[in-house]
Parts: structure tokens; C-alpha cells; sequence
């Protein structure tokens, strides 16, 4: 059902965990079946330095979780609110239509960190 | 070491070698219509006859009340419709509860649109139907009571004897005749199938959940019962039932029936003794575990666990990793992205029952199955928690 890269990030998802210090954190609840997935960013020089999520899911909502992470490090936080949860379901090499909508709650809680640190820090 | 271990025998079940052995001849020697006059038909002919036979002993009556059909769906649809559509002339109220299988409840909606009137009755903590609602439930127009003997998700066992009781003396109250179905799918093999003891007039197994063939079912229905075929055209199955009938499946599942009923005692004990194991290894290792259903009113076989801050297709996935099968009623793993209405209905909160686990054991579960699942189990729980956002607002 799932890809190999789904299931391989499923199984060592990257960037576990909460982030105290965090400069943003968004929160996105999968309104479909009733998830959640929280994501901390770290923004240097309008960079994303680091960003780990925490997330009660399906294995979908894991990978995508985890892949997120990694594709908005480096990134500045326009290329980051560029990306899609088509574009993660992508990288992951696809997710089955049923689970599509797991990729929604990573691009959300990823937007919505973004605003966080942009309502934080005057622009 | 990886071990393949099947826990998830309330899903379906290994054909039993020997039902297997009694299907072969009917794929491609004995393979006449038992409609036909020759020989080679009535060999089949017979076949089919004496699995109705076999069937009817365990269900403790006559042979000609059993109707093989293609499944428990289509027993239960066949059970429900077939009455509804009957005995619409004295009323058009059906009783059910809210824990049955999607088989019973979409075929209730399916008779709501027919302007049936449906009451699904609550269950309590444990899903337990209490008989006093049943009792309330019926009035003049109520025509059928569909219960099921075992739910699938939690293993509760519901009192269909009691309840066939109060159908009996509220039907005579209101004055007008009250059927009794029961979808004992999750019974066989574990309960006593006796419909006389149960006191119901139409009952539903499916003969894969009992090391028979998938694809087939049985529907008793007692003499008397108002019945209207949902499947028009041959007089096959005294014409209840029209088709050609599946030979070899039929054969395969009176064969592992029969075998079920034998095996009933020692292979309930044998799963009760795995089932405790399981679930008091769980609750020692991992903290905030909750068992579902009724404690001891259950299924000898299931083991079905609400782990909290955690994801059922996640844990699911991961217990395959390891090799183990087993199931989960989390919104995540249905195909509608529904929480299971079973565990809602039995009041659980959605976070709580978006991790739920089943495990459902077999005869050819061993010790050593449940001690391997014991020894993956605490490490699975513990790597989603450390993931998972809930656990420590949950845990300070
Ligand atoms: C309680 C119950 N009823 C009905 C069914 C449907 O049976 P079948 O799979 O043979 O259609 C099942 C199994 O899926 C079941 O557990
Ligand atoms: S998060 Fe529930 S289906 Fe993916």
C-alpha cells in the first residue's frame, strides 16, 4: 500500500521531537480522521536552520511528517510556504489516494509555523 | 529472529487441511450441477445435502431450515431484507443495536430508504445490549430483532437467549409476531450454536471466520419465518436462495464446521489461556493500556487494547514489520476514515480509540506467539509515543 520511501521513513522518521526554543511552531489537526501534527522551526537569517515535528498518526502523517522536516531545511521561509503536500506526497514517490490528505497536515503545521514566527518577530 | 505470527483470526482463518481435502474432488471430478439427474450430478447432489445435514446438527435443526449462501453479507442481508419485505403487511419497525457489522447496519439503512423504521439500541461500556431496552424497543409494529451472539471488534458476548425471552413475551403483549435474527459470524467455533437454546428464528455464520472457504455462508431460517428471497431465479435452496450452488464450498464449510464444533471445548480454552496471557502482559509492560470490552463476557479469542497517544495503523504497521497480524478500529485504517462506531458507541473517546489494537488468537497460536508479541509490543508503543505530540501534555 505504501511506497518504500514512505515506509522507510516511517520506520526512522527524521527530526523527531519537540523544540523548546523553538522561532515558530504550527499546529494542524487532520479534521478527516482526527490527527495531529506539530511542527517547531529554527529561523536563522531568514533561513530555516532546523524544524522537527511531533505527530499522532497514520504512517502517512509520520512519513510526510518526517519528510517535510527535511525538505524545508535551508530553505528561506517563502520557498518554504511554497511547498505543497502534493509536492511532499511527491517525494515520498506518491501515497495512496486514501492518504492523501495525511500530506495536508504536514504543509499546514508547516504554514502555519511560518506565521508563527512571522507574527513573532517584526518584520 | 523474525517469526510470522497471525493474530488476526476475527478477520478470517486458514482452510482447515482436512475441509480442504473434502473440497478437492468438487473443482474438477465430482464436478456436476446438482440440479442435473445424472450420476455425476447427483453425487454433487448429495454432497450439498449431507453438508446441510452436518450444518443442521450443529445448529441443533432440521436440515431443510439451512440456506448456503455466498457469505455472512449475504446472510445478513438475506436475513433482514428477506423478513423486512415478508412481513411488511404487520409492520415496518426493526430493532438493532448500534455494534453490528457494516453488513447489518447498511442493510438497515437500505430498508430505512424503503420507509423501514430502524432502532438502534445503545450499549453500555462494555457493549453490552441491555435486554430491558430490547424489551422497550418493541412495539405493535415491530416485525424483527437482529442481534448479533459476538461483536467482532471487541469480543463482547451479547445475552441472545435472554433477549429471545423478551421478544417471545413482549411480542405476545403487543400482539403480533416478532422475529429474532442473530448474526453469530464471531461465534462459531468458540459458543454453542444451538438455535432452539439461543430461541431465534434466523441465524448468520460465515464460513471463513471458521477454517472454512471463503465466499460461503449459511443462513438458518426457522420454519414458519416470513421470508422473501432476495436473489430471483432458479428453485435452488427450496427457493430461498436461487444460483448454482458452490459444491466444494459448501462441502468445505460443513467439513471445518463440524470440525469447529468438536474442537469447541479444548480450542477455547487454549485461546482463553493465550488471550489472558496477552492481555496481562500488555497491561504489566506498557502503562495507559486499556482493554476493551467486557472483562469476562468475551470471546475466548480476543484481545482487543486501546493504547493511549498512539495511532492504530502506525502500531499496526510496525507489529508487521516484526511479523505479526493483527487489526485496528482507528480511523486511519478504515476506508471511510471512520473510528470504528463500535468503540464509539461503547462510549470510548476518538483519540482513545484511533489506538486501538485487536488481536484475535486460533488454535494454532502458541505460548511462545503471545511472548514474542509481548516482548515488540512496549517498543513500538514506546517509539510512536516519542513521536507523538499527545503524550506529554497527556503524561505531566
Ligand atoms: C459479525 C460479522 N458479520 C458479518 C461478517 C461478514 O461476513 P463475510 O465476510 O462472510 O461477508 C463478518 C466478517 O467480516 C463479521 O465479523
Ligand atoms: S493521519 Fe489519519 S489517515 Fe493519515
Amino acid at each position: 500500500m505504501y511506497s518504500d520511501l514512505v515506509m522507510e521513513h516511517f520506520s526512522n522518521p527524521r527530526n523527531v521531537g519537540a523544540m523548546p526554543d523553538a522561532d515558530g511552531v504550527g499546529s494542524a489537526g487532520n479534521p478527516v480522521c482526527g490527527d495531529v501534527m506539530k511542527l517547531f522551526i529554527r529561523v536563522r537569517d531568514g533561513r530555516i536552520e532546523d524544524a522537527r515535528f511531533q505527530t499522532f498518526g497514520c504512517g502517512a502523517a509520520i512519513a510526510t511528517s518526517s519528510m517535510v522536516t527535511e525538505m524545508v531545511k535551508g530553505k528561506t521561509l517563502d520557498e518554504a510556504l511554497d511547498i505543497s503536500n502534493k509536492a511532499v506526497a511527491e517525494a515520498l514517490g506518491g501515497l495512496p489516494p486514501t492518504k492523501m490528505h495525511c500530506s495536508n497536515l504536514a504543509a499546514e503545521a508547516l504554514h502555519r509555523a511560518i506565521e508563527d514566527y512571522r507574527s513573532r518577530a517584526p518584520a | 529472529m523474525k517469526r510470522a505470527v497471525y493474530l488476526d483470526h476475527a478477520a478470517t482463518t486458514p482452510v482447515h487441511p482436512r475441509a480442504l481435502e473434502a473440497m478437492l474432488p468438487f473443482f474438477s471430478q465430482r464436478y456436476g450441477n446438482p440440479s442435473s439427474v445424472y450420476s455425476l450430478a447427483q453425487e454433487a447432489r448429495q454432497a450439498v445435502e449431507e453438508s446441510r445435514v452436518a450444518v443442521a446438527d450443529i445448529l441443533g435443526c432440521p436440515a431443510r431450515d439451512i440456506i448456503f449462501t455466498s457469505g455472512g453479507t449475504e446472510s445478513d442481508n438475506a436475513a433482514l431484507k428477506g423478513v423486512a419485505f415478508a412481513a411488511r403487511e404487520s409492520g415496518n419497525h426493526i430493532v438493532t443495536s448500534a455494534i453490528e457489522h457494516h453488513a447489518v447496519l447498511e442493510t438497515c439503512r437500505f430498508l430505512e430508504k424503503f420507509g423501514f423504521e430502524v432502532t438502534y439500541l445503545p450499549v453500555d461500556e462494555c457493549g453490552l445490549v441491555r435486554v430491558e431496552d430490547v424489551e422497550k424497543a418493541i412495539t405493535q409494529s415491530t416485525i424483527l430483532v437482529s442481534i448479533m451472539l459476538a461483536n467482532n471488534e471487541v469480543g463482547t458476548i451479547e445475552p441472545i437467549a435472554e433477549i429471545a425471552r423478551v421478544v417471545k413475551d413482549k411480542s405476545k403483549l403487543v400482539g403480533s409476531r416478532v422475529f429474532l435474527h442473530t448474526d453469530a459470524v464471531q461465534g462459531a467455533g468458540a459458543l454453542d450454536l444451538d438455535v432452539n437454546e439461543l430461541g431465534v428464528d434466523l441465524l448468520t455464520l460465515s464460513s471463513h471466520k471458521f477454517y472454512g472457504p471463503k465466499g460461503v455462508g449459511i443462513l438458518y431460517v426457522r420454519r414458519g419465518t416470513p421470508f422473501l428471497p432476495q436473489q430471483s431465479g432458479g428453485a435452488h435452496e427450496r427457493n430461498r436462495r436461487a444460483g448454482t450452488e458452490n459444491v466444494a464450498g459448501i462441502v468445505g464449510a460443513a467439513a471445518a464446521l463440524k470440525l469447529a464444533a468438536e474442537r469447541r471445548q479444548s480450542n477455547g480454552q487454549q485461546c482463553q489461556s493465550l488471550r489472558d496471557r496477552l492481555i496481562a502482559g500488555i497491561q504489566l509492560k506498557i502503562k495507559r493500556a486499556h482493554l476493551s470490552g467486557h472483562p469476562t463476557i468475551r470471546l475466548p479469542n480476543n484481545a482487543s487494547l486501546c493504547f493511549e497517544y498512539v495511532e492504530g495503523e502506525s502500531i499496526l504497521l510496525n507489529l508487521d514489520f516484526a511479523g505479526v497480524a493483527a487489526s485496528s478500529g482507528s480511523a486511519c485504517t478504515s476506508a471511510s476514515l471512520e473510528p470504528s462506531h463500535v468503540l464509539m458507541a461503547m462510549g470510548i473517546p476518538e483519540e482513545l480509540a484511533h489506538g486501538s489494537v485487536r488481536f484475535t488468537m486460533g488454535p494454532d497460536n502458541t505460548e511462545e506467539d503471545v511472548d514474542y508479541v509481548l516482548s515488540i509490543m512496549p517498543g513500538i508503543i514506546e517509539k510512536l509515543r516519542a513521536i507523538s505530540p499527545l503524550t506529554e501534555a497527556g503524561e505531566s
